[in-house]
């Protein structure tokens, strides 16, 4: 593998730029590169060489005559939950495992657009399912970053493919999706940097659906700096999502790097949860004083209903999922299960071709609307979501972000949690409330545990507000000088 | 709330999700363990509170009512599991 990998994204596309080093060169290393870790990262669910290639050809042609959009020539890792024209896009599943869209997803189209290079499909929790990666078809990902016995870690979930990838330097950026924390907490678990942006900031539209109220697309990647560079190529009103939002885009880029002197920042005692390793409490400490140093303000906060949080995401978003998944119903496309009627057929083609965890939601989900206790289940959990925004805004009226660690802790083995949905979801304990309130959060790595593995910060402020988020977020990588890396054993 | 394997076996019905009858014990037991987990929301005081359907607070937008796209039946039926003269083809569902 050349050292170029190791660059970030800001850093090539400024060599593509001076012509230091051309696009089709990059993506020969990149693919290269990713096929000889995919027998031991399994991170990665398709390639389309010639795809890579041909983009690749068509930005050093832009290259060459000094145009080129903002990350022009750079490859890109997308989750396999995005549909990339052509290119098998399954969620990881076997009821879409023959599955080639002929149409792109809005924000991948505006990835090729800004002139990403189409690198390869990377794998997830089945349907965005799963807290890390454990659910997808074709198995496991390995966490490049191995325990302190060289145990197989999980990169964490839903975007595990994702977030390996780019901890691995395997490409310059990867898109996420997260639902519950499916981009920050895999972004946590691998040292990288993981962003979700206020809801409908990124559009939905060509991205196969989980819980369309929860589901936020956006980017992963080295830096901050970077992870601004990705969300303002993706992000932007696509009136084929009926919730994207019609406002301007900040230029995101920009606010990385400026003073957050005089910034009130809140540290909500409710996300201090039993059984939390020290070392994450130490961590956040830390990040408590970074802030301090650099000039911000610390205020004590509460959000009094954080821990209703996740039973009430265990509500809303099955229950959207139950509806979402209605679709795959082997008629129109992939799989199709014979059976002696067409109920037989329905039932046999999503018996064989859903998972046991997406089985197992779409059941909880069917329950929760169904005659009698759409009351009880659907309707309090959608009433218990708006105390959550209320948590936030009475928040939000004294602070101007929040600070909190973004996993309870750090990656864990693989099959340590997988008998225990519950133990699992507890994972998200951090990271759901953002997604049930829409506002933006993301995840900064801060450090590393005493077996050297990496702890992330979650920074969150006010829905439309991404700048203070890139603006604190980069202080807190600045201070943090997080550099280590994950040996290369793949 | 609890349910039973009799009510497992409805919502897998309600679901098009075809369960062996060997596995609705082990999913009654998991279905279980979540709905008890849930519970804990009857905690919460959401007298007079309106329940929050989306994160966006503005009205749904309109379009003009132009076709904008189509005339892509191949397209259409590229991923079909069964397909003929330009129609899916699906098992029988009218006697």
């Amino acid at each position: 593998m050349s050292d170029l990998l190791k660059l970030s994204l800001d850093e090539v596309t400024t060599k593509l730029k001076a012509k230091e080093v051309s696009a089709t060169e990059l993506a020969k290393d990149a693919l290269a590169a990713c096929q000889a870790a995919q027998p031991a990262l399994n991170a990665f669910t398709a390639f389309d060489a010639d795809k890579t290639l041909a983009m690749a050809a068509a930005s050093d042609e832009k290259l060459a005559k000094g145009e080129g959009g903002l990350i022009e020539g750079a490859p890109i890792a997308i989750k396999d939950l995005f549909a990339v024209e052509g290119v098998s896009t399954t969620a990881s599943s076997n009821i879409l495992k023959d599955f080639k869209p002929t149409y792109e997803s809005s924000v991948t189209s505006q990835l090729w657009d800004n002139g990403g290079v189409f690198l390869c499909k990377t794998s997830m929790d089945e349907f965005a399912m799963g807290s890390s990666n454990e659910t997808a078809n074709t198995g496991p990902v390995n966490n490049p970053w191995k325990g302190a016995n060289g145990e197989m870690l999980t990169p964490g979930g839903s975007s595990g493919g994702s977030a390996a990838a780019v901890a691995a330097d395997l490409c310059f950026g990867a898109t996420g999706t997260d639902t519950g924390g499916s981009i920050r907490q895999p972004a946590a678990f691998t040292g990288t940097v993981g962003v979700k942006a206020t809801y409908g900031r990124t559009s939905r539209w060509g991205t196969i659906a989980f819980a369309s109220s929860l589901d936020h697309p956006g980017p992963f990647a080295k830096t901050v700096k970077d992870s601004a560079i990705l969300l303002q190529t993706m992000s932007g009103h696509d009136p084929k999502d009926s919730t994207s939002l019609p406002n301007e885009v900040p230029n995101f880029v920009a606010a990385c790097g400026q003073s957050v002197k005089g910034l009130k920042i809140g540290v909500p005692k409710e996300y201090r949860v039993d059984g939390m390793p020290e070392e994450i409490e130490k961590a956040w400490q830390q990040g408590i004083e970074w802030l301090k140093a650099a000039g911000c303000e610390i205020v004590d906060i509460t959000l009094p209903h954080t821990k209703y949080a996740l039973p009430a995401y265990y509500i809303v978003a099955p229950a959207e999922a139950s509806s979402n998944l209605a679709r795959y119903d082997g008629m129109r496309y992939g799989l199709r299960e014979e059976g002696e009627d067409l109920t037989a057929v329905y039932e046999n083609t999503r018996a064989a071709g859903f998972g046991h965890e997406v089985q197992r939601r779409i059941m909880i989900g069917t329950y929760v609307l169904s005659a009698g206790y759409y009351d009880a289940y659907y309707l309090r959990a959608q009433k218990v979501r708006t105390r959550i925004l209320e948590d936030f805004d009475r928040a939000f009226q004294t602070v101007d972000a929040i600070l909190t660690p973004s996993a309870p802790s750090a990656a864990f083995a693989l099959g340590s949690k997988s008998d225990d949905p519950i133990a699992m979801y507890l994972n998200d304990v951090f990271t759901v409330t953002a997604n049930l309130a829409g506002v933006p959060a993301m995840s900064v790595p801060a450090g590393t545990d005493k077996d050297g593995l990496p702890l992330g910060l979650q920074i969150i402020t006010r829905a439309l507000d991404e700048e203070t988020m890139f603006k604190v977020g980069h202080a807190i990588e600045d201070a943090a000088g997080f550099n280590a890396k994950p040996e290369k054993w793949w | 709330m609890s349910v039973t394997a009799d009510d497992v076996r409805r919502i897998a019905r309600l679901a098009r999700i075809a369960e062996p009858e060997d596995r609705l014990d082990a999913l009654t037991g998991e279905l279980n363990g979540i709905l008890n987990w849930i519970e804990q929301l009857n905690e919460v005081d959401v007298e007079g509170v309106d329940a929050m359907t989306t994160p966006v607070k503005f009205p749904l937008p309109q379009r003009v009512d132009d076709v904008t796209d189509g005339d892509c039946r191949e397209r259409v039926l590229a991923n079909a599991p069964k397909s003929d003269e330009g129609f899916f083809v699906v098992p029988k569902s009218v006697e």
